[in-house]
């Protein structure tokens, strides 16, 4: 239950929010030196980057957690996983490897720079 | 159209003919953005810095710009399907026609600006333009 409703949430959200970000991250770097500035100062420089790190966790958090519940679509698809309690520890799995993902990724991102 | 009751219009029609290549669609699509978007997502963790003059070589070079290409058709496509679903699933009639319209706007737009982009920066890098 919950886990399907996320799947869509997630969905919307990267599909929007995620999208305008992307879009607007590749037409700044195109746009030349200035327009990657404004860019920059909104999402790396203004509250010490506070965008940054909420658009940033808020979608890779989205990420890891749709592509783990699409992962466990695919699954379900081949008509495996319907179980009651297999089916219950796959959605858990999904929330476990979402957030560690998420973990994993900033600690790995933040700590080569 | 034809009046009668709804059950005595639409009886005899058939499906649209366009569910299960929608639905498989979906899923080929959601195979590649688990690569794409693997690429894409320890390539950005592992880029040095943010700075313009990191990320545009990034981008300019064609093992960046062509997987990125890729990247925004699959995503975007992906999403185009995933959110008609969702847009079928809650709102009916003038405004669901409404918001496919919408819909289709924004992922043409988004499309063709974020592939300009990927193209411009990888046509004139080796020009040197801007520095
Ligand atoms: C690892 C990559 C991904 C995988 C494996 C994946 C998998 C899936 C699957 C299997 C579905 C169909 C679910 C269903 O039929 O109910 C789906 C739906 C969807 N996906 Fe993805 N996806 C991925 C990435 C993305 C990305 C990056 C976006 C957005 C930018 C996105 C947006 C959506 C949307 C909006 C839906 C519709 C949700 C719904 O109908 O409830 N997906 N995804």
């Amino acid at each position: 239950m919950t886990v399907s409703i996320l799947h869509r949430v997630t969905g919307s959200g990267m599909a929007t929010v995620g999208t305008l970000l992307l879009v607007w991250w590749l037409a700044a770097i195109a746009g030349g030196p200035q327009s990657y500035a404004v860019f920059h100062m909104v999402f790396a420089e203004f509250g010490k980057g506070v965008l940054g790190y909420i658009f940033g966790i808020g979608l890779t958090l989205s990420f890891f957690q749709h592509m783990a519940s699409g992962i466990r679509h695919f699954i379900l698809d081949t008509g495996a996983g319907y179980e009651l309690n297999s089916a219950k520890r796959a959605a858990n799995a999904t929330f476990i490897f979402s957030v560690l993902a998420t973990i994993a990724f900033w600690a790995f991102l933040l700590g080569a720079k | 159209m034809r009046g009668g009751t709804e059950l005595g219009r639409v009886r005899g029609l058939g499906s649209a003919k366009a569910g299960a290549h929608h639905w498989l669609t979906h899923r080929i699509t959601a195979a590649s953005n688990l690569f794409l978007m693997l690429w894409f997502v320890i390539a950005v963790a592992r880029l040095p810095g943010y700075d313009y003059a990191t990320v545009r070589p990034w981008l300019a070079s064609a093992w960046v710009a062509v997987p990125m290409i890729l990247l925004i058709v699959s995503v975007f496509w992906h999403f185009r399907l995933g959110l008609q679903v969702v847009i079928e699933d809650y709102v009916h009639a003038e405004t669901r026609v409404a918001l496919m319209f919408a819909l289709n706007f924004f992922v043409v737009a988004t499309s063709a600006i974020a592939i300009f982009s990927i193209l411009k920066v990888a046509f004139t890098a080796a020009a040197g333009v801007p520095a």
